[in-house]
């Protein structure tokens, strides 16, 4: 088995994407955290063989879960989606508007869109994390890009022409 | 690892770093101290630099477990540790700061003795009987093969002692490398001979 180590080396920024992608730039770094320490706990017990990815996304699933309905127990602060500099002020940070159009997507749009193109991760295995069938979960994650290139795309290129 | 992104896609998610070295690295401290605090970091591990080359020291919560040389495959001892203690192993230096500290201080000459716990599960019977003795073994003195093996309670078993030295799994710090040939060479060694000489000739300072 190899050093836990070597996992948060290899899929640590895959899982970071989805989470991001998934819970947003304010809860993704505590889904993280709370995803890679659950996945060292149970570590010893993974069979060799598994889909490592697939178990990651699956223990992050569980927790983007926790943190979205601990995030609707909140009061909502004023504006849900705050207007405010990136945190490392580096271009390629990307708080704002794909942000904004990954969270108007329904919940299971959105899973399955990270899931499948951040993660890698095949229809049948999203079905399995998510719940439904493995075509429902390819509808989901088409028509959340189909959304997505509508709204996300389309007036990021409208920024770019003006 | 990533399946192959359909143009669009990549489009769509390039405002989303695949790599963010910072957040990467702030998220691996936060891992590190949440393990240790709940118990479950079974192995921290660092490297420091010395004048023998890089080494890899690695703790359980016991004590000090492993001190492998560059020669002896960084990667290497790890796996060995996955094996044979737990995979539940992160880089974590804070577990190590006391043994980088006093190592620092032996390559400085300011220290003679280390003080440090010592886990050593990774010898066991008549290895761990030498090591044993190998910490009785002042610093800048030396005793041959045939008397660890002695002191160890196996007065003939002087190839065994020399298995023993050469595999033991803390080296420096159980000091090994004070156990020379007979004739007084100075012998195998699992950093390499010169390693093994610049300890010598650093102790007989």
């Amino acid at each position: 088995m190899r050093p836990f180590e070597q996992i948060v080396a290899d899929f640590g920024p895959m899982v970071l994407r989805v989470c991001r992608a998934v819970v947003g730039p304010d809860e993704a770094e505590d889904a993280w955290s709370e995803t890679f320490l659950a996945a060292l706990k149970a570590y010893p017990e993974l069979d060799e063989g598994a889909n490592v990815e697939a178990w990651l996304v699956t223990i992050a699933h569980r927790k983007a879960i926790d943190a979205i309905r601990a995030a609707a127990r909140r009061p909502v602060a004023a504006g849900s989606l705050p207007e405010r500099p990136a945190r490392t002020g580096r271009p390629e940070d990307w708080d704002g508007d794909l942000w904004a159009a990954l969270a108007a997507l329904p919940p299971k749009q959105r899973a399955a869109v990270a899931y499948h193109y951040l993660a890698g991760l095949p229809y049948a295995q999203i079905a399995a994390i998510t719940g439904g069938s493995t075509d429902a979960a390819r509808r989901a994650a088409a028509d959340g890009i189909k959304t997505l290139r509508a709204t996300y795309l389309a007036r990021t290129r409208e920024g770019e022409g003006r | 690892m990533m399946a192959t992104m359909e143009p669009e896609a990549m489009d769509l998610f390039g405002a989303l770093p695949a790599q963010d070295e910072q957040a990467n690295a702030r998220l691996h401290a936060r891992l590190a101290a949440a393990a240790a605090a709940d118990g479950v970091l079974d192995v921290a591990y660092r490297t420091v630099n010395t004048p023998v080359g890089t080494l890899l020291l690695a703790a359980t919560e016991q004590g000090l477990v492993r001190v492998a040389y560059p020669g002896q495959g960084h990667d290497a001892a790890l796996a060995q540790l996955a094996e044979l203690v737990s995979p539940r192993i992160l880089r974590a230096p804070g577990r190590l700061d006391g043994a980088a500290r006093q190592l620092d201080e032996y390559f400085s000459g300011r220290r003679r003795v280390f003080d440090l716990p010592l886990d050593l599960r990774l010898a066991k019977g008549f290895r761990r009987a030498v090591l044993a003795h190998l910490l009785q073994i002042p610093y800048g003195a030396t005793e041959s093969y045939a008397q660890v093996a002695a002191a160890a309670g196996h007065p003939r078993a002087t190839r065994a002692a020399g298995t023993a030295c050469a595999t033991n799994p803390v080296p420096i710090v159980v000091p090994c490398h004070r156990v020379v040939r007979s004739d007084g060479s100075p012998g195998g060694y699992a950093g390499g001979p010169g390693a093994k000489r610049s300890l010598l000739t650093l102790e007989a300072a």
